[in-house]
């Protein structure tokens, strides 16, 4: 992967960006808009190799369409995408998906008709290297490959918890457990960048300890950098580093937990304003 | 064993036999509207063509021939050489995949995100541009197909019978071979989508696109992936029915058998494509049989429509077909 050699790109170390931390991807000035509806408008953020940053907002502020922009689903009209010290073209989602930006997705694209075993090796299709004809041709390297990318999902299973279900169909899951297997999809393709749509979403108090425990455990033990949506405020200020506001398609606030939570834009826009 | 009920098993193997000939169609079917969800229209069309393709290399035709000589006022016909039956067939893999990119390329790609209705319509457009293409670049006349395969009536099969029962079964050697070559087909595409990087990537687009597209799969190459399988399925049931009955056009209305095949088995069932194609086969065979002398035959053109109709009526996902659940 070109992933490594790029990191050291003299675009990527900008001082502004906070401390020594270098920046993963930038977003400048995103724009988006369907129609005559504005979903985003000049939102400007970055996101630091490394920490775990969350994007959150009332609903319709804009969150998804930002992560759907960064991972290629939208192409925003105006604004540019910087990653990893270059400025990235208007790529295909699975393109994207190709230079280690992996995702989840609020309601759960799985699967559904697939073992949990085969949706997490979906997640390695990119980093398996023999093609259709040496699959044809050299069975054996073709399998000992497999065999090789079969161990590191079993890793993510082992690590997720979940391997007493790696047989069973996703469809049949319950809805959380449903949530982990994607998480474990998205990692197998190991990630530079992790996107998480409404992770905790749905979820029961302890489904959601559960799922911050693994995500906090993503960014420690992988030093995975995550960028994640999330609505409950308790979750966000406990695991995030750092924190974007949206408020109808734009960024109004951005800092630490602490500095957002009392910001009084954000106050107002969670709590709703006087008037 | 009563005469009679003889008859009717040998009716039904021989049913069995062409069964599995519209298995192949279907399965053509299943295979793209599975990965893609357009109903491919053309799959018939793409059998004939196969065959066509396949018949003009070997026999060294040239392509265009009519063309050239009306424009040219040439007089072109054959290149004067036979290919062995192997490289014929390799080759005409060849133009299939070829098919498949061009399809992609000209067609799909600028149809992406479309209704179903409007894809469906473009799989028409292309059945009747391949039927005028393929006339128009190998002719319109019957073809033998020559590719080695046995034909006449199997005497071992004729021999064991008739020693057994006292009745001699009358089966087609070619139908023995077409059965065998479909099974180690299925076979073998069960095996690839299961088991191989690209089969799981067919399986992950068929399930869920987004979802797909996240995790780094291609959609274009699967759609190309896809055609080109189809197109391999093509020959493959291009090259049986060829044997059979000549390559001719009407090839491609009997691959329209495929249609009820489909509601049979339902348009996303791989197993449901075999096993409709074997009971319209069986069926309409043992049905002109045991009902046909009562009602004054032919019923082999009507049969496998009424009998899809049913099933629409009461089980309209087909027999392996996905439950059709409606949310309120």
């Amino acid at each position: 992967m070109t992933a490594k050699e790029s990191q050291n790109g003299s675009e990527a170390a900008r001082p502004d960006a906070g401390g020594d931390r270098e920046v993963l991807l930038e977003v400048r000035d995103i724009s988006l808009r369907f129609g005559g509806v504005a979903a985003l408008t000049n939102v400007s953020f970055d996101i630091l190799k490394g920490e775990i940053r969350a994007i959150i907002g009332p609903n319709g502020a804009g969150k998804s369409s930002m992560l759907n922009v960064i991972n290629g689903f939208y192409f925003p009209q105006s604004g540019e995408i910087w990653f990893k010290g270059r400025k990235r073209p208007a790529l295909k989602p699975h393109r994207v998906a190709r230079q280690g930006v992996s995702r989840t997705f609020q309601n759960i694209a799985l699967f559904h008709r697939m073992s949990v075993l085969d949706n997490i090796m979906t997640g390695r299709l990119t980093l398996m290297k023999s093609g259709m004809l040496s699959q044809a041709v050299w069975m054996g390297r073709a399998a000992r490959e497999d065999a090789e990318h079969r161990e590191k999902v079993e890793r993510i299973i082992d690590f997720l918890e979940i391997q007493s279900i790696r047989k069973v169909p996703v469809g049949r899951l319950p809805y959380g457990l449903q949530k982990r297997v994607e998480l474990g999809r998205a990692l197998a393709g190991e990630p530079e960048l992790l996107l998480l749509d409404e992770p905790m979403a749905g979820m029961n108090v302890e489904e959601k300890e559960d799922m911050s425990r693994f995500i906090i455990d993503v960014n420690d033990e992988f030093g995975t950098t995550i960028a994640l949506i999330e609505h409950d405020m308790g979750v966000v200020m406990d695991i995030s580093d750092r924190v974007v506001v949206m408020d109808y398609g734009r960024k109004i606030g951005d800092g630490p937990p602490d500095a957002v939570r009392q910001d009084q834009a954000v106050i107002d826009a969670y709590l709703g304003v006087a008037h | 064993m009563p005469q009679q009920l003889l008859f009717a098993i040998e009716v039904s193997i021989n049913g069995l036999m062409t069964g599995v000939l519209y298995a192949l169609v279907a399965l053509g079917f299943v295979l793209i509207f599975k990965a893609s969800g357009v109903f491919n229209y053309a799959q018939g069309v793409m059998a004939l063509f196969a065959a066509l393709t396949l018949v003009g290399l070997q026999s060294g035709q040239v392509p265009f021939a009519e063309l050239i000589n009306a424009i040219f006022n040439a007089d072109v016909h054959h290149f004067g050489w036979r290919l062995p039956a192997v490289v014929a067939i390799l080759l005409a893999l060849a133009a299939m995949v070829l098919l498949a990119l061009l399809v992609e390329r000209l067609v799909l790609k600028h149809l992406v995100n479309q209704e179903p209705i409007i894809l469906f319509m473009a799989t028409i457009g292309l059945a009747y541009f391949l039927e005028g293409f393929g006339d128009l670049m190998w002719g319109g006349d019957l073809k033998k197909l020559e590719v080695g395969l046995p034909v006449g009536i199997s005497e071992s099969v004729e021999a064991y019978t008739g020693e057994r029962f006292g009745y001699g079964f009358f089966i087609d050697r070619l139908d023995i071979v077409a059965a065998c070559v479909a099974a180690v087909l299925v076979a073998a595409l069960m095996v690839f989508s299961q088991y191989s990087k690209i089969g799981r990537a067919l399986r992950a687009v068929a399930d869920d696109h987004q979802a797909a597209l996240s995790v780094g799969i291609s959609l274009r190459f699967i759609w190309v992936a896809v055609w080109s399988i189809a197109g391999l399925v093509a020959l493959v049931a291009g090259i049986m029915w060829g044997a059979k009955s000549g390559v001719q056009f009407s090839l491609s209305l009997i691959a329209l058998k495929a249609l009820p095949v489909l509601m049979l088995g339902g348009l996303t069932s791989i197993r449901g494509a075999i096993v409709g194609g074997l009971i319209i086969g069986v069926g309409e065979k043992l049905f002109d049989f045991l009902a046909g002398p009562l009602i004054g035959g032919a019923t082999e053109n009507w049969f496998a429509y009424v009998l899809a109709l049913c099933f629409l009526v009461f089980r309209p996902q087909g027999l392996f077909g996905e439950k059709i659940i409606e949310r309120v």
